[in-house]
């Protein structure tokens, strides 16, 4: 079409590649408004560890509350400023904590930080392509995160504080000024904040998924594709077709706080005078929050999938186990995601049938992530493990989601719900499979392709100490929550010493909080590690795991446009790892069948 | 450092990856309006609704914008066939078929707010609102569609656009049928629901 004259400069582009890039280029236009892939996963990881310190330090504010209820906090006063009274932490102020925790660490971390990160990073060196399909609109994307992180950092400072609404902002409370200060200001720059941060992940999604399948090198079927790719292009999926709902229901919010209409508002009494709007509906708010909410979940928790599923191969030196199943399980998952969202609603006063309905779809969720499980655990049945530290937290990672999956059973019965909803066995589930989980996921990504980004090596002393002392202080902050969860402690209570039922839980509290501080405070030992070895760290090879997938043939250092020659072609899936009769444990993708006779199975004679 | 040329050889699939994006894109926009359809039914079955005739001047909207995209249809068609003077004149028609439209989705308002349906304040229903919503959001992206149109006639004046450069004029012909479509499906569902 319109490339003819593209098409006859190509070869000398790339002739020409490395070396234009040490002169060409500017400092802004290398590192700041980069167009090229791996610079901008950059931008979004630092983003994203800066995000966490910043939605960490929060929890931990107010585990504080919550562990110590009698305490004072006049310490806090330098850095909280008003927010603490007379060495009390103000109601409120505990409030807009828990919001912000969670939407910085569901949206800004966890979606951003994570599929920003590796989708970004990974899509277009795993698939063999130069970069992504639109490198502007994948800058555009970064940039107006940028902007949306700006303005929720921005609201943080406030004197009404930020959004105090909890994460799903249901209104009425996050509709009316006058409910609490954090619906003030606070929840309007959290609306803008989170409509520019829903177009940047559409303008990334649009991206990933036409990178996939537009732009795969020679060779590279859908079913040659690592896992990793197949997470994030069905994240990427999800996304395009949740978060646009997510922004239909923040639009009408904005119309109910700023222009007067009733979408979600009815009947609404204070001080003794009723509001001027009646005829909306807040329930209608919670069925478009939760048709985006549900799916957003496992847009946080698929892409760590698909990176633990990469790295359990590689370092179980075994093929994956049940291929195919694998991206069948991902695939089923993606589809029941957009038809279970009722499940979070089960005490809004639904039909029993539809419930039950709900609950059948949501029970069934359990047989793709069963099979995922399974296939992990097959997986590193007898292989040669190699405990790196990647391999620590992906293994830390199935760990995770068993603990934290099994609870969603029980949770998706509409009758148990009953009696859990609201209550810290929620938080302990959910905190359990998409939190740490999650989490585990990105830590497992970060340390595994580490030295593709930087080319260096992160040290794995440190890495060990790092997961061990996370992972423990992630099951005593966690496994606890189940016990006072079942006994009826409500979340989101800002004091609960005035109930003689939940006064007993004191000590559980302040265990709690103090496994929550050590777990944070390993995180530092990951900063350092991380930092020190960008600067420091053991110079990386090209293929430092031993690894078969396309990005370990590039240099150490891959330049924009990723190959400094042709673009290899893919022979092969990407896992044949220990595979009988071959020279070596494992056989890039790059490596045709004609070479690898002594190790080809009886089907894989004809391609030779 | 310039973008990295797509390479169409290396390209699979058989669609060019910018038109791909387009569907993507096409695809997030009308999962928004599916929420919001979605929502006026759910809304509307919950009972308090006001109910209202349409303004009429929407079905002559309607027979505008199908026009338009006739006429957007005949420019591509030009362009395959060179003839950019044709091109020209009728994008400036689409252009001018565009901006009655939303000329006309104007005096709908106006008409809606002389029959006393408001957007917001004292004295409206959702069911006012939504159609402001789903009228004011389709009018939004009708203006998107616009600037895009205005950038395929601007590129035919410089005779960048004929049989060997179809690709922005065919984004910009898949992008304008789909909001014509988008406005057919809104008001034929704001008839069905009134």
């Amino acid at each position: 079409m319109s490339s003819t004259d593209i098409t006859i400069n190509r070869d000398v582009h790339h002739a020409h590649e490395e070396h234009d890039h040490h002169h060409d280029q500017n400092f802004f236009e290398k590192y700041i408004f980069s167009l090229d892939h791996k610079v901008i996963a950059k931008q979004y990881l630092f983003m994203g560890i800066i995000w966490a310190f910043i939605g960490g330090f929060l929890s931990i504010l107010f585990r504080l509350q919550l562990g110590w209820p009698e305490a004072t906090f006049t310490f806090l006063e330098p850095i909280l400023g008003g927010w603490v009274e007379n060495g009390k932490l103000n109601p409120e102020f505990y409030l807009a904590l828990v919001t912000m925790h969670g939407t910085i660490m569901v949206f800004f971390v966890l979606t951003a930080g994570l599929s920003g990160t590796f989708s970004n990073f990974l899509i277009p060196l795993q698939v063999g392509a130069r970069d992504m399909a639109s490198g502007f609109m994948n800058m555009l994307s970064f940039w107006i995160f940028f902007i949306a992180s700006v303005i929720m950092f921005w609201s943080l400072f406030l004197e009404t504080g930020p959004a105090g609404g909890g994460w799903t902002v249901y209104p009425p409370l996050s509709a009316l000024p006058e409910a609490i200060q954090g619906s003030g200001d606070g929840m309007t720059m959290w609306l803008i904040s989170m409509a520019l941060f829903i177009v940047s992940q559409l303008l990334g999604g649009v991206n990933y998924i036409t990178t996939v399948i537009n732009l795969r090198t020679r060779g590279m079927s859908m079913t040659k594709l690592p896992l990793t790719i197949w997470a994030f292009v069905l994240t990427a999926v999800l996304g395009l077709l949740a978060f646009p709902v997510l922004l239909s229901a923040a639009l009408l919010l904005i119309f109910d706080r700023s222009f007067g209409t009733s979408f979600f508002l009815s009947d609404i009494y204070i001080a003794g005078q009723a509001l001027t709007n009646t005829g909306g509906s807040a329930i209608l708010f919670q069925h478009l929050f939760w048709f985006l909410g549900h799916p957003e979940v496992y847009i946080v928790i698929l892409p760590a999938m698909g990176l633990v599923s990469e790295v359990i191969a590689t370092n179980a030196r075994k093929p994956i186990f049940g291929y195919r199943a694998m991206i069948g399980s991902l695939v089923g998952i993606a589809v029941l995601s957009f038809v279970v969202w009722a499940h979070h609603m089960f005490v809004t006063g639904m039909n029993p049938f539809l419930g039950s309905v709900f609950m059948f779809l949501t029970l069934i969720i359990a047989v793709p992530s069963a099979v995922k499980v399974f296939n992990w655990i097959a997986t590193l049945w007898r292989g040669n493990i190699r405990f790196t530290s990647a391999m620590m937290f992906a293994i830390g990672f199935v760990s995770l989601f068993i603990s934290g999956g099994l609870t969603g059973i029980i949770l998706g019965n509409s009758a148990l719900d009953i009696q859990l909803h609201d209550t810290y066995f929620v938080v302990a589930h959910f905190h359990l499979v998409m939190g740490a989980a999650a989490f585990f996921g990105m830590f497992c990504g970060v340390y595994h392709w580490f030295p593709k980004m930087f080319g260096r090596m992160m040290d794995e002393k440190l890495g060990f100490v790092h997961f061990w002392f996370t992972f423990i202080s992630v099951y005593l902050v966690f496994m606890p929550m189940h016990y006072i969860g079942i006994a009826g402690f409500p979340r989101r209570y800002y004091n609960w010493t005035g109930f003689e039922t939940f006064n007993i839980f004191t000590d559980m509290n302040t265990f709690i909080s103090i496994a929550a501080i050590l777990g944070f405070t390993a995180q530092f030992i990951f900063l350092f590690n991380f930092v020190y070895s960008i600067f420091r760290g053991r110079r990386a090879t090209e293929n430092p795991w031993h690894s078969n997938t396309l990005e370990w043939t590039t240099p150490v250092l891959p330049g924009h446009g990723n190959w400094p020659g042709e673009i290899p072609a893919v022979y092969r899936w990407p896992y044949d790892y220990s595979k009988p009769g071959a020279a070596e444990d494992y056989i890039p993708q790059t490596v045709p069948f004609s070479q690898t006779q002594s190790s080809n199975l009886p089907n894989e004679k004809d391609f030779e | 450092m310039a973008n990295f040329p797509v390479d169409e050889h290396n390209s699979r699939g058989g669609v060019h990856p910018l038109k791909f994006s387009l569907w993507l894109i096409i695809i997030s926009i009308i999962m928004m309006f599916a929420a919001f359809t979605s929502a006026y039914i759910v809304r509307r079955e919950e009972g308090n609704w006001l109910e209202f005739d349409l303004p009429n001047i929407l079905l002559v909207n309607t027979i505008l914008i199908l026009l338009s995209s006739v006429t957007m249809q005949f420019a591509y068609n030009s362009a395959t066939q060179d003839n950019i003077g044709r091109v020209k004149l009728l994008l400036l028609l689409t252009l001018g078929l565009g901006v009655a439209f939303l000329i006309g989705q104007w005096y709908a308002w106006a008409d809606l707010v002389q029959n006393n349906i408001y957007f917001g304040g004292t004295g409206s229903n959702p069911s006012g609102s939504f159609l402001y919503v789903l009228t004011g959001v389709h009018g939004f992206h009708l203006i998107t569609g616009l600037i895009f149109v205005l950038i395929v006639f601007l590129s035919s004046l410089k005779y960048k656009v004929h049989s060997k450069r179809l690709l922005r004029i065919q984004l910009c012909t898949v992008y304008w049928h789909f909001l014509g479509g988008l406005w057919l499906y809104l008001y034929i569902f704001l008839r069905i629901n009134h």
